[in-house]
């Protein structure tokens, strides 16, 4: 690991002011940063420890949903009581993720800011775009099992990681952003993330100095929720691909519908294209067959993730077919 | 950098590199060589400890981020001539052949155990909302609050049976006492 300074934050304005250059990284639980530090792939000259910032709470907001202060570990998101009543799937994507060891230390903001990344991108001798903008990308011709197969572009294959983003982006929660200058605005979940493109280095919206405080969860519109998760072994596995569903059904026919995916993109990957195909449709196995199809029809392999493509439109049709039952 | 480490109840005024992670704090600055090394990647669990009484890895955790917070390591759990509840069932169940893992094992289980009292859910939960007397402590319940803690020699039905005897008794006890 290469020498850093590090500084403690007391409040929000000390953090973001301490975190405004290039060379400074925040550090939450830091089971994400401190990984990657000790690999030497992130490199800060700076941490600054925002672990004891008062973002510790779970409260109402004022229309019914529910505020997640950006300390929260993971953890205490799960075992909360609101949660695991109105928002399950929020719940059961993040047991389905990592260990209890890592949960507990692991916070809601640096879930979502946890680096989008592949086996190449942790090992500092391979060709990787995303560490090194213009040096190559050695996962398009090595093994790339746990790549991405959707929104990828030539210079990067790599998928994030989050299982809790992936039930955030279903439920569309906000992400409330203090800025270095104080500021603070909302941004949707929908906007959070980039695409690689021909920046892969760049991964959200974030600028320098940026602190996330909270995400914002509207109240619950539909009362089946879903996260089902495919992985190598039964449990403290990454995912290969994960679907989280908010449905609604209404006189027989699917009324409202809320899709995200795990595994398979550079980001919680959605498709609204996809949900307006079976808003207002009885479910059958075809229109079951249909979106995923229509799912995948941009999808790109590159040999050893190949399998994704089938496997996620098996795991979509499974999915719905149980929310709609 | 100056601070205070707090072990087992006994505070250490340690001089640390900020570089240093709390596993390596533990073994090398304060000799308390129970708690292993076995990744350094948060990929085994064979360094958790407890922090203010949750399980962490002690590998992904600077030591500078825990000046002041209570530490427990494996040494804290009991003695040799009184042994932990746990650590007596993992003796009788052989929850171990190397012992590596152990140290891992044993803090891991004993928050666990605090996580089923306070009715904390996990991935084969099949309700998330029913109370804690009301969740089952299957071995599958068992094996998958302890999938963070690895074993390269397999002695997971002797660590699951070891955890299931304490469960029992400890919810047994508690319902007499009620
Ligand atoms: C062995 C292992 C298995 C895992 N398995 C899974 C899994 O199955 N599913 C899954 O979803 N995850 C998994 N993870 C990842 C884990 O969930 C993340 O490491 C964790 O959520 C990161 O949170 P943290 O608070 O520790 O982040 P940190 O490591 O502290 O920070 C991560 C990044 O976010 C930035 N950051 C943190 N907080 C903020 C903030 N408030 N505002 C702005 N920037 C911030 C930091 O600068 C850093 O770049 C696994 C991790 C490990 C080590
Ligand atoms: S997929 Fe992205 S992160 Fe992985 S090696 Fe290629 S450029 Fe790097
Ligand atoms: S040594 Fe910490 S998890 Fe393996
Ligand atoms: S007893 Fe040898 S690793 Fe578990």
């Amino acid at each position: 690991m290469r020498p850093f300074d590090y500084r403690r934050a007391g409040d929000v304005a000390q953090a973001t002011a301490a975190a405004g250059d290039a060379t400074a990284a925040y550090i939450a639980g830091g089971t994400n940063i401190i990984d990657l530090m000790k690999l030497e792939v992130s490199t800060p000259a700076r941490l600054v420890d925002i672990s004891r910032l008062p973002l510790h709470r779970i409260t109402q907001t004022q229309d019914g949903g529910l505020r997640i202060g950006a300390m929260v570990s993971n953890s205490a998101v799960a075992a909360d009581m609101a949660v695991r009543q109105r928002y399950p799937l929020l719940a059961r994507a993040i047991l389905a993720g990592a260990s209890g060891q890592i949960r507990n230390k692991a916070t809601v903001g640096g879930n979502l800011l946890q680096r989008t990344r592949c086996a190449w991108f942790q090992d500092i001798s391979a060709a990787c775009n995303k560490r090194e903008p213009g040096a190559g990308c050695a996962a398009k011709d090595g093994p790339n099992r746990m790549n991405a197969i959707l929104g990828v572009s030539g210079h990067c294959i790599a998928a994030h990681p989050s299982d809790m983003a992936v039930a955030l982006r279903a439920l569309d929660a906000q992400i409330e952003v203090t800025a270095a200058d104080g500021a603070t605005r909302l941004v949707a979940m929908d906007d959070f993330y980039r695409l690689p493109g021909d920046a892969p280095h760049l991964e959200t919206c974030l600028a320098e100095g940026d602190l996330v405080t909270s995400v914002i969860l509207p109240p619950p519109t539909a009362e089946t929720q879903i996260y089902r998760k495919i992985r190598d072994r039964a449990s403290y596995a990454f995912a290969l691909v994960s679907v989280a569903a908010a449905l609604r059904m209404q006189d027989g026919r699917i009324a409202a519908v809320r899709l995200a995916f795990g595994g398979v993109a550079p980001r919680p990957w959605n498709d609204p294209a996809v949900e307006q195909l079976l808003i207002g449709q009885p479910p059958s196995k075809d229109l079951f067959v249909h979106a995923g199809e229509a799912l995948v029809a941009p999808a790109i392999g590159h040999g050893g993730n190949d399998f994704k493509i089938t496997m996620v439109q098996r795991l979509l049709a499974a999915v719905l077919r149980e929310a709609s039952e | 950098m100056r601070l205070i480490l707090t072990v087992n109840g006994a505070d250490h005024a340690v001089d640390l590199d900020p570089r240093t992670t709390l596993l390596d704090a533990l073994r090398h600055d304060l000799d308390l060589t129970g708690t292993k090394k076995g990744c350094d990647h948060g990929q085994c669990g064979a360094c958790t400890v407890l922090v203010n009484g949750q399980r962490i890895n002690a590998c992904l955790a600077l030591a500078v981020m825990h000046d002041g917070d209570e530490i427990t390591t494996v040494e804290g759990l009991g003695e040799v001539d009184h042994l932990s509840p746990l650590q007596s069932a993992f003796l009788t169940h052989d929850g171990f052949q190397c012992g590596f893992c152990t140290p891992g094992q044993l803090v891991s289980a004993t928050a666990m155990l605090t996580e089923l009292h306070d009715g904390w859910a996990s991935h084969v939960t099949e309700n998330l909302t029913e109370t804690l007397t009301a969740q089952p402590t299957s071995r599958a319940e068992i094996a998958e609050r302890m999938s963070g803690n690895l074993c390269r020699c397999a002695c997971y039905p002797g660590i699951v049976a070891a955890i299931e005897e304490v469960v029992v008794r400890s919810r047994a006890d508690r319902e007499a006492a009620e």
